[in-house]
């Protein structure tokens, strides 16, 4: 009798232990999944924004800069340009553009195992993304694919078919982007530092990827394509500088999405990318106009915003890998050299690149990757590990100038693909279709003889 | 009946209207135009490349008036476009065979 009392008095005293440890753990389970849900809610969140900042960059943003920087009678069809890119873009993305640049883990190109976004759902891709769905990542990824190829028409701005450049896009798509995009940012790609690449190359938001593969691909187009009638003879100053001024400003708001969307989490690193990015643009854009107004005696508008755009250009691929003054320090350098470019250099070649994708994108970004070999330092990435664990060194300033060649290797490696892609594509565009307007539809504007309208029309 | 044909600065317009209605005309067209005279144009710098703009913006004001005005109308005008510095612009005067009101067919001077 007393020693079942005493069994039941110790059952009765035992059961809220085991019931309150069974609590502790399913709570603290509970805890565990609530923040790493709220992790996940607040990285979603702004690899979202992210996305909607980097396509307002095309349109309205490159759309109104490279629209206003050409003759009013093209003004529609410049901005039809970028505009059609965001929709031709899109549909090669969900077939197989998404696959080819992060499908598969081969050194050059991804494969098809995403065509289709075939299971490209809510669930994350933990190579690339672990807390955010990859489907953000998939239209976060795609934003940049439609940019890229929009920067390149400011080269051959006021002369291209509208059809040629179709075809001529699409294949670019396929035979540059997609192929750079899996090297440098795909696992396994050949110049990926953070998924075994064989030549580590630190290309944060695609200094490369984005703007070296257009901005020499512009420069094969201007060269292909020619001059403009007239030009440089004829007056073919831009129409409305104000509406550049606009797109301008809001490719500098748009690239904070671009450069610290890049760290793919709402993480420090992305703050950190979005004061490198800020400062750079700053710094270039002084740069340029001090550079400009020693020369000519005045600081113009025009030059305050392409400033503005070279320092963000050349701050995309280190924006992930410097510190703020670093940060100046390249901005700073892009906006002189790349006014040196787009005046003195362009002058003396006397390529006709009419908008300067090439002056201020190949410049810029070449000038940006190389100096991200400089520059990279651990204090601020600290992702890349040896096998010990430890925090590797970055750039120079971590006492590894080894980094200054792959920079360089990425950078070859991107400008060949670049210039025998585009060339190949041009030949292929020019034998199809023709690559250049009518001679009497280039007088009378891309508007009217592409597009059957007009830019401004004042009437009551 | 006189026409009055002026090639003013744009910026000189306002004036040029004060003065005129100030001895009772107050009838004109107005026109933005571009051109030049021995005025040469300015040089603007586009990221380098330079234009000589040598058309410049002017304001064309038209008006016709009766015959025994027009020495004064064309005094006040000019003493108000005036600033002195090459580029002011032109007056020019014509003779003018038949005005019409085309509300209710006045002719002549009855029409301006």
């Amino acid at each position: 009798m007393t020693s079942r009392i005493k069994l039941r008095t110790l059952v009765l005293c035992l059961l809220p232990a085991t019931m309150l440890a069974q609590d502790v753990s399913s709570r603290l389970a509970a805890v565990e999944a609530a923040a790493k849900s709220a992790q996940s809610a607040g990285d979603n969140a702004w690899m979202l924004v992210s996305a909607a900042l980097v396509l307002m960059m095309t349109g309205p943003g490159l759309a109104l800069f490279y629209g206003g920087l050409v003759r009013r009678k093209n003004v529609l069809g410049t901005m039809m340009q970028s505009f059609i890119l965001m929709a031709v873009v899109t549909v090669i993305w969900a077939l197989v553009g998404y696959s080819l640049a992060f499908g598969g883990s081969g050194p050059f190109l991804g494969d098809l195992r995403f065509a289709l976004l075939n299971n490209v759902g809510s669930a994350p891709n933990p190579d690339y993304a672990g807390t955010i769905p990859q489907q953000t990542f998939m239209v976060y990824q795609l934003m940049f694919a439609i940019i890229t190829p929009a920067l390149i028409s400011g080269a051959f701005a006021e002369r291209m078919k509208f059809s040629a450049m179709l075809l001529f896009m699409t294949l670019w798509s396929l035979v540059v982007y997609f192929p750079m995009a899996h090297m440098v940012w795909g696992k396994g790609g050949l110049l990926n530092a953070a998924l075994g690449g064989t030549v580590p190359c630190f290309d944060f938001a695609g200094g490369t990827v984005v703007h070296i593969t257009s901005g020499v691909s512009a420069l094969v187009c201007a060269l292909y394509l020619g001059k403009r009638l007239g030009y440089p003879a004829t007056a073919t100053k831009p129409h409305n500088l104000v509406i550049s001024f606009i797109g301008a400003c809001l490719l500098w708001v748009g690239w904070f999405g671009f450069n610290a969307g890049s760290a793919l989490a709402a993480s420090p690193l992305a703050t950190s990318a979005f004061v490198a990015t800020h400062f750079g643009a700053a710094a270039a854009a002084l740069g340029w106009v001090a550079a400009e107004w020693l020369v000519t005696g005045k600081p113009s508008v025009l030059g305050g915003i392409s400033g503005c755009v070279a320092g963000l250009v050349a701050i995309t691929p280190a924006s992930g890998f410097v510190k703020p003054f670093p940060a100046l320090l390249i901005g700073l350098t892009a906006g002189v050299v790349c006014y040196g470019m787009v005046t003195v250099v362009k002058k003396r070649f006397g390529y006709d690149d009419a908008l300067d994708a090439f002056g201020v994108h190949g410049a810029g970004g070449t000038l940006g990757a190389l100096l991200t070999g400089v520059f990279a330092t651990s204090q601020v990435n600290d992702n890349f590990k040896d096998s010990a664990g430890r925090t590797l060194p970055l750039g120079l300033v971590d006492g590894h100038p080894g980094q200054v060649l792959n920079q360089l290797a990425g950078c070859a490696i991107a400008w060949t693909l670049a210039i025998v892609g585009t060339l190949i594509i041009l030949w292929v565009c020019d034998r199809l279709i023709g690559l250049r307007v009518r001679q009497e539809d280039e007088i009378e504007g891309l508007d009217y003889s592409m597009h059957g309208e007009e830019g401004y029309i004042f009437e009551q | 009946m006189k026409k009055i044909e002026a090639i003013i600065q744009p910026f000189k317009l306002d004036e040029v209207k004060e003065a005129l209605k100030a001895i009772g005309i107050d009838g004109m067209t107005i026109s933005d135009v571009r051109g030049h005279g021995r005025q040469k144009g300015h040089k603007e710098v586009y990221r380098g490349q330079e234009y000589n703009v040598d058309l410049l913006p002017k304001i064309k004001l038209e008006m016709v008036v009766p015959g025994d005005r027009y020495e004064e109308v064309v005094r006040a005008l000019s003493a108000a476009a005036r600033t002195g510095k090459i580029g002011d612009g032109k007056i020019f005067v014509y003779d003018v065979a038949e005005a019409v009101r085309i509300r209710n067919d006045d002719r002549g001077d009855a029409a301006l």
